[in-house]
């Protein structure tokens, strides 16, 4: 049998520039977020569980107490930001350089799939070919993820949030194109379903080095609008000990309150429009640690 | 991706690329020894493959536009969300050599849809100005198109 050259063999390039037009695309990602002062991924695995919801009332938080915040919508699919921070209907500047972000009544630059979509009910659909979809798809919604990160005229921000969506091959690909990421807040409930699901990508994480990983327990207690009393949402009484997270640390405690999920999907996020209720200031409790946390104190 | 000429055991060298329009692709290789050609043919399903990187093969004539990729690969896109500023292209400002568009080139230009269309105006006077021409007219656009493989947009 004759011996053809493998392609390691042939160091000759083509031409065809595949592969330095990907470096290029890398580059173009890690300069635009080098002057951004911190990284942040709001994630979880599971969906529902309101990474969203936290995401919105933490940019919310943070813009209040001055600092310059950005917030992507990497959940192409499921968009819910611009809702959420009330830039539904903003038009996108469009320069060379970039595309300007929409900029919410709370001072916070957003970018998100339903910006860019005409009928707000109408599912994500990419252009022909129809067949084979679950050939590119990914690597189609990947390239636009880079999009949302890298061609937005960000500017020097001091914290950028990342609303990740669920899956954990999600967080992976988000990984994947991050040239470095400085805190991964991952969010669960008390639902052994989630804390399965969790426990996954707290695993992801420290496998891919994130230094800081953080939860967020969300819905870990109701709090009766009526009487104020405190009760478990979920029936087990869990022994933190026995929770899969290992020594991953919790960053906030977020008790359900009817009024959070109602104001913030009006695009009214409730830590602004009413600070004094249990929740707000648990969020805020979230937002202080995030602020220490840009300001390079505590950890 | 590489193709060798076994005859000359050389590793071809990319040529053009061709879009004919039906989401197939053509890319021409050319062996530098024996000057044999050969062109790669691909399906739509294996264009979209690459196109879905956001690459080109044979490398781009003009730089990434901002968001590119979801502008050219979205279905249903809203018109009108993408709003070029009031004072035109600034960042053509700082070139030697502005470029007038005829209203013919005008009119064509509104033919495309606004999600795409500062983004795809911004491609064609780069080209024009690498090229040394000052003024934007349909026979123009025709050279720029194919020159630059925007067939797609
Ligand atoms: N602590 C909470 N109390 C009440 N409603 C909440 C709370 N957290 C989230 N929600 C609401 O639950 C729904 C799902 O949350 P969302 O943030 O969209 O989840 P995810 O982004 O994880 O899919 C939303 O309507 C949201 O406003
Ligand atoms: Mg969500
Ligand atoms: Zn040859």
């Amino acid at each position: 049998m004759r011996k053809i050259r493998t392609y390691q063999d042939v160091s000759h390039s083509t031409e065809s520039e595949l592969l330095e037009q990907v470096i290029e695309q890398q580059e173009r990602l890690a300069d635009r977020l080098s002057p951004i002062k911190c990284l942040v991924a709001i994630a979880s695995g599971k969906g529902g569980v309101g990474k969203s919801a936290i995401t919105a009332n933490l940019a919310v938080g943070l813009a209040s107490r001055g600092f310059k915040v950005g917030a992507t919508d990497a959940d192409l699919n499921g968009p819910s930001l611009g809702r959420m921070l009330n830039v539904s209907g903003a038009t996108l500047g469009d320069s060379a350089d970039g595309v300007a972000p929409a900029k919410s009544p709370t001072g916070v630059s957003v970018m998100s799939m339903e910006l860019l979509q005409s009928e707000a009910d109408a599912p994500l659909q990419w252009r022909e070919p129809s067949l084979g979809g679950f050939i590119w798809q990914s690597s189609l919604e990947t390239g636009v993820l880079r999009e949302f990160l890298g061609d937005v005229a960000w500017g020097d921000l001091d914290v950028l949030l990342i609303d990740v969506p669920p899956g954990t091959d999600k967080i992976k690909r988000l990984l994947e194109i991050l040239p470095s990421l400085d805190l991964m807040l991952l969010v669960t409930t008390p639902s052994e379903t989630t804390r399965f699901v969790v426990a996954k990508s707290i695993r992801l994480a420290q496998e891919a080095r994130i230094e800081n990983i953080g939860l967020v327990e969300n819905m870990e207690s109701h709090v009766c609008p009526s009487c104020g009393h405190v009760s478990k949402l979920f029936g087990t009484e869990a022994n933190e000990e026995e929770l899969p997270y290992g020594t991953v640390s919790l960053w906030g405690s977020i008790p359900f309150d009817p009024r959070l999920g109602a104001s913030t999907d009006e695009g009214r996020p409730l830590i602004s429009t009413d600070p004094t209720a249990a929740v707000s200031i648990a969020l805020q409790a979230l937002v202080e640690r995030v602020s220490e946390h840009i300001n390079g104190g505590a950890q | 991706m590489k193709f060798l000429c076994i005859s000359c055991d050389t590793v071809m060298d990319f040529v053009e690329r061709q879009i004919p329009g039906d989401g197939t692709l053509a890319a021409v290789f050319e062996c530098g020894s024996c000057n044999k050609e050969v062109a790669m043919l691909t399906n739509p399903m294996e264009t979209q493959l690459v196109s879905s990187m956001g690459v080109k093969i044979g490398g781009r004539e003009v730089p990434a536009q901002p968001m590119e990729l979801s502008r050219t690969s979205m279905e249903g896109g809203k018109e009108e969300v993408f709003e070029v500023p009031e004072s035109g292209l600034p960042e053509h400002q700082g070139h030697p050599l502005s470029v007038t568009w005829t209203p013919e080139a005008v009119g064509r230009l509104d033919n495309v849809p606004s999600f795409v269309r500062g983004m795809v105006k911004r491609i064609y006077t780069d080209w024009a100005q690498q090229n040394g021409i000052s003024e934007m007219n349909p026979v123009i656009m025709d050279r720029a198109r194919t020159e630059l493989g925007l067939e797609g947009m």
